[in-house]
């Protein structure tokens, strides 16, 4: 993290800069294998980004407010116990819930703890500040990663499988590509140009701009 | 205008000085012509649905690359040729019964994706027609492997399907395709002269030979990709390809499906494939491998394109560590590491 969040920032800015600055997928360039596993139906990427989002607002938290009493040299380990500890809710909840998305991304879920994007922000930002900024980083991370799912599976469903959501939209020959690995590839790295192009056209450049 | 030519005159450059006038795009325009032959016969078996998937494929190119470069403000190159030859190789690539709109996003991701935003000629890893085919082969499966017979292109636009001889034999086995053809001889002259269903520029091997041999006459390519690969598919399936071992048949595995389109023509474009002579065999004998590992065990009966994609990825490193050592350079560095 750098310095401009060590100064006071609102909390707007801080889920500002999740979502945009420092967007998970597009910006960070982690968690790239949810990102294409599970991404191939609207449902699954914004059930998955749900997930993420709760794991990461209820992490960063829990660091922020026991960060004082969490001694250096063991943190990864203890990072990794709270993380698994939110997983195990998310986990559970899920499969009471929704137990036909559980079917399909329910492994995905559960690998949320070796997720790089959880435990990056924990270490780089939660163990440094308070819990309310933490909690709005967190949010901000986790919306962005959730925003970006769903414009990716948006796009891989709509080709692949000519749906939306499970509805079928376009009554054409669908790109089978789009639902394949290989096509999940494809839709990361042509939408994250499209966004590095955005940036570059319009705002010079800077990691200012771009949407999701 | 005096001076400034005496200056011009007097500007020292370094070497080479002595420069051959082949130029990118001579080479593009002659493999071009390499290749009708192939054009020519695949209209003459399938009529002219292969004249307008073709040609809508090489439309497509030159209208892609040409939107790309005026997109991204750099110079526009399509008329080297380099865009058509996709287009061409790509439309070779193609059966003849595909709906229209598959050349044109077959073409569009090879040339934008493989090529253009790799930074264009020369800096693309994998075949931009490959990848192209690959595309559109795993986006509609049904459609690119519906294969239709020779004959009955001039009479109608309806096609008779029929599988390929490497579908049959992968399906049903050789009997199969011997009840099909008549007899040996016949199968392996029909093969030669590309009498069979398939690819629209892959079915003829005479044609395709006749575009080599200019090809090799001009010294554009070399033999080593060609007879590697085509020699490792021969050993491989006369080893491998028949009941038992040693048991094979090379000449059906040779003169079917794409590898004499692909040994030639693609395996050996210049951007993709190493350009050190010994590199060049391990090439040839890797893509065999490839091929032949599908074909016998693989899902699909046919796996030259896969078989250059994949060895497309390993040219880096080849080329890196198979360069030829500079004269007297290899007894210095032993010296050095007395």
């Amino acid at each position: 993290m750098s310095d401009h969040v060590r100064e006071k920032v609102s909390n707007w800015e801080l889920i500002k800069n999740g979502i945009i600055k420092e967007n998970t997928i597009f910006r960070l360039v982690i968690s790239l294998c949810p990102a294409i596993a599970v991404t191939n139906a609207v449902k699954n990427g914004f059930f998955l980004g749900i997930a993420v989002l709760f794991v990461q607002t209820m992490v960063n938290t829990t660091v922020a407010l026991i960060r004082d009493f969490i001694h250096p040299k063991i943190r990864i380990p203890i990072f990794m116990l709270i993380i698994s500890g939110w997983v195990t809710v998310v986990d559970m909840v899920i499969a009471a819930i929704a137990p036909d998305v559980y079917k399909q991304i329910g492994l995905y879920i559960q690998i949320i703890v070796a997720f790089a994007s959880i435990l990056a922000r924990a270490e780089m930002f939660a163990s440094k500040h308070g819990p309310v900024n933490s909690f709005f980083d967190g949010l901000g991370s986790g919306l962005g990663f959730l925003v970006a799912l769903v414009i990716i599976s948006f796009f891989r469903e709509l080709l692949g499988r000519g749906a939306l959501w499970g509805f079928p939209i376009v009554d054409a020959k669908p790109m089978l590509i789009f639902i394949l690995p290989a096509g999940g590839f494809l839709a990361v790295g042509l939408l994250m140009g499209f966004f590095n192009w955005i940036d570059m056209k319009f705002y010079g450049g800077k990691g200012a701009g771009g949407a999701g | 205008m005096v001076a400034k030519k005496k200056e011009h005159e007097l500007i020292v450059s370094v070497s080479p000085h002595v420069k051959s006038d082949v130029t990118t795009s001579g080479i593009m325009w002659t493999v071009n012509i390499a290749l009708l032959p192939a054009f020519i016969f695949s209209v003459y078996f399938f009529g002219p649905r292969a004249l307008i998937v073709t040609s809508l494929c090489i439309v497509t190119a030159l209208l892609s690359e040409w939107g790309f470069q005026k997109f991204t403000d750099k110079d526009t190159t399509i008329t080297d040729g380099s865009a058509v030859l996709t287009g061409l190789l790509l439309g070779l690539n193609l059966p003849a019964t595909v709906p229209f709109y598959i050349p044109v996003i077959g073409t569009i991701s090879a040339i934008v994706i493989t090529k253009q935003l790799f930074g264009g000629l020369g800096y693309n890893i994998f075949n931009p027609a490959l990848i192209g085919r690959a595309f559109v082969l795993i986006t509609w499966p049904r459609a690119m492997t519906t294969w239709m017979k020779p004959d009955a292109a001039f009479t109608s636009f309806d096609a008779v399907s029929a599988a390929t001889p490497l579908g049959i034999l992968k399906e049903e086995g050789l009997a199969k395709l011997l009840v099909e053809f008549g007899d040996k001889v016949n199968l392996y002259t029909e093969l030669f002269l590309g009498h069979r269903a398939g690819s629209l520029g892959e079915t003829s091997v005479l044609a395709l030979l006749i575009g080599a041999c200019y090809l090799l006459y001009k010294r554009y390519i070399t033999w080593h990709i060609p007879l590697s690969f085509i020699g490792t598919v021969a050993v491989i399936a006369w080893i491998f390809g028949g009941e038992g071992w040693f048991n094979g048949d090379p000449l059906i595995h040779i003169l079917s499906g794409g590898l004499i389109l692909g040994a030639f023509f693609m395996a050996t474009d210049y951007v993709t494939a190493p350009s050190v002579r010994k590199g060049q065999i391990v090439f040839g004998v890797g893509c065999g491998l490839i091929t032949m590992l599908i074909r016998l065990k693989g899902g699909y009966p046919e796996g030259v394109m896969f078989a250059i994609l994949l060895m497309n990825c390993f040219t880096p490193m080849i080329d890196r560590n198979m360069r030829s050592s500079v004269f007297g350079a290899r007894k210095q560095v032993k010296e050095e590491a007395k």
